[in-house]
């Protein structure tokens, strides 16, 4: 009874906790109804008479806590990485008490019911375990992030996710043929290898966001395995909160999850060619790059990943000083998938200081594009390529770009002429209000934040 | 079937609802937190883990070693995942006042 009082109160805690972080202001808030429903969750089962040996248990906790604190100081640029493995760390936690029900249940306690929650639960948290694993590796650059793919492969997949199902479905008329529950866990634990290996380092968004759908739909599975209401609470809102940045991730690169999924992106792309010719770009030093800026009145500033991997973050927080100490007004455009994960970049640029009133999104800097007198252009490339608007015939076409084309004058920093990860080639490099300014991101822009405070 | 089970589609209907309404408010700007604190939600699946290794009733060697691995992965979750959204929030400041008397 107690036990089940504590569950409603956790429940109410849980979705208080998120509604907290719709701002900011409120979001430490979040975080501290979260921990209280946990406690009062665990407090609740640890109270309750159906536990009655708590040494394991004991040194399970003091264990994952010791493991937890150091991976809660990972740098922010690794935190895909980490979030990568938490999924794979929950999923596993799913599957392996599906797993212990199954051979702890007696033979009657085996409903169908049961048995197919099980299977559900075995089979999306050992998915979700490989999948999470094998994605990071992919962003702990441990495996290529290149898509890896093979002839036939939908179908090889297809057909493992299929035989996994089939098998599942017999288990349930017949629960007692264990052999059958095996192969559906050694099945999921393939499929989710091979469901991740094909997906390229830029699709990493949607598939964190797809897999942490999937780890809090295993937990929904787990609530109904053991009759646990507040699984099922905390399991859906973690799965519908997986589900709608995935549905944000796919909107901001135009593609489907299918696409996403089983498409191999940035592979077999072919590169289709603009106007043939010479083309000219103009490229400046930082000096001549500063004169202009100083002229200007309004600044947005475009950064992408190769900002990050540059570690440019702080140097760019000289810059935006520099500028705004000149009473210039500076803005950062953010588009949703300009990081590793979503959000990603605003975290990267909080962590360096940069208020997160001057942090933009998409949508609503678009707008102000035309009034912007000098875009800046960080480590991003296919996220501002106005192809995705003009031309129909290139990969990124309908993708949502931040507009830096319609400022008056454009300063691109970057390493050489290369294109992005979608192999595309950006026209906006030789369009003649655009200054090339080549070298490494974080001694450019420290080039430019010196020149700036000069007089 | 089950009477659970009906029950059960309910609560899973009335949260997914529930769910979808509170994150789409949530800002753009704080969709990592946001990630890593879900994370740590459900790791809410170690009341399950708990009920499986230390189960009463269903005492097994079985149950309690797969239990215990998922009571620590669940634990992992839980200090990691709370720990470092608040991490990530406290860097997420407003404009300094000093900055904001000067533009006025």
């Amino acid at each position: 009874m107690i036990t089940q009082l504590t569950y409603i109160v956790a429940g109410a805690l849980f979705i208080m906790s998120l509604r907290w972080m719709n701002s900011p202001v409120t979001a430490r808030k979040g975080v501290y109804a979260g921990i209280a429903a946990m406690l009062l969750g665990v407090g609740g089962t640890l109270l309750s008479p159906s536990v009655d040996r708590f040494t394991a248990i004991a040194v399970a906790m003091v264990l994952g806590t010791l493991v937890g604190i150091p991976l809660a100081a990972v740098p922010i640029t690794a935190v895909p990485q980490r979030t990568a493995l938490s999924h794979a760390f929950g999923a596993l936690a799913a599957a392996l008490v599906g797993v212990g029900k199954y051979y702890t249940f007696s033979q009657a306690e085996l409903t169908p019911f049961i048995t197919g929650a099980i299977v559900f639960e075995v089979l999306l948290g050992f998915v979700t375990f490989t999948g999470s694993i094998i994605a990071a590796l992919k962003l702990q650059e441990v495996i290529s992030g290149r898509p890896m793919t093979f002839p036939g492969q939908n179908f090889v997949n297809f057909s493992i996710l299929g035989a996994a199902v089939i098998l599942g479905v017999f288990l349930v008329m017949d629960p007692t043929q264990s052999w059958m529950f095996i192969g559906v866990a050694v099945l999921a634990l393939l499929f989710g290898i091979l469901l991740v290996l094909p997906i390229g380092g830029a699709d990493m968004p949607t598939v964190i966001s797809l897999l942490n759908s999937y780890a809090g739909l295993s937990a929904v599975a787990m609530g109904f395995v053991l009759h646990n209401p507040l699984l099922i609470i905390a399991g859906a809102l973690d799965g519908a909160s997986g589900l709608i940045l995935s549905i944000i991730m796919c909107k901001a690169m135009n593609r489907s999850f299918t696409n996403v999924l089983f498409g191999a992106f940035g592979k077999a792309q072919k590169v289709v060619p603009g106007e043939e010719g010479e083309k000219i770009h103009r490229s400046v030093t930082a000096e001549e790059a500063a004169e202009y800026l100083k002229e200007a009145q309004k600044v947005v500033i475009v950064p992408g990943y190769g900002m990050a991997v540059a570690q440019a973050q702080h140097k760019v927080r000289e810059l935006f000083d520099n500028l705004t100490k000149r009473g210039i007004e500076v803005k950062f455009a953010i588009h949703p998938v300009a990081g590793r994960m979503p959000g990603h970049m605003n975290v990267l640029l909080a962590e360096a200081d940069i208020p997160y009133d001057n942090l933009i999104e998409m949508d609503e800097i678009n707008p102000e594009m035309a009034q912007v007198d000098i875009a800046i252009v960080i480590g991003a490339n296919d996220v501002v390529n106005p192809a995705a608007k003009t031309n129909p015939g290139s990969p990124i076409y309908g993708m949502p770009v931040i507009e830096v084309d319609k400022a008056r004058q454009i300063i691109f920093l970057k390493r050489g002429l290369s294109t992005g990860f979608a192999g595309v080639e950006n026209e906006l490099f030789f369009n003649s209000k655009t200054m090339m300014l080549f070298g490494s991101a974080k001694e450019t822009v420290a080039h430019l934040a010196a020149e700036l405070k000069k007089n | 079937m089950n009477d659970f089970f009906i029950s059960g589609l309910m609560i899973f209907m009335l949260s997914t609802f529930v769910g979808l309404d509170v994150i789409k408010k949530v800002s753009p700007l704080l969709h990592t937190p946001l990630m890593s604190l879900t994370n740590a939600i459900s790791a809410i699946c170690i009341v399950g883990a708990i009920l499986v290794a230390g189960s009463a009733e269903h005492e097994s060697k079985l149950g309690t070693i797969l239990g215990s691995i998922a009571v620590f992965c669940s634990m992992t979750n839980i200090v990691s995942g709370f720990l470092i959204t608040d991490r990530m929030l406290k860097m997420f400041k407003k404009r300094k006042p000093v900055e904001e008397s000067k533009k006025a």
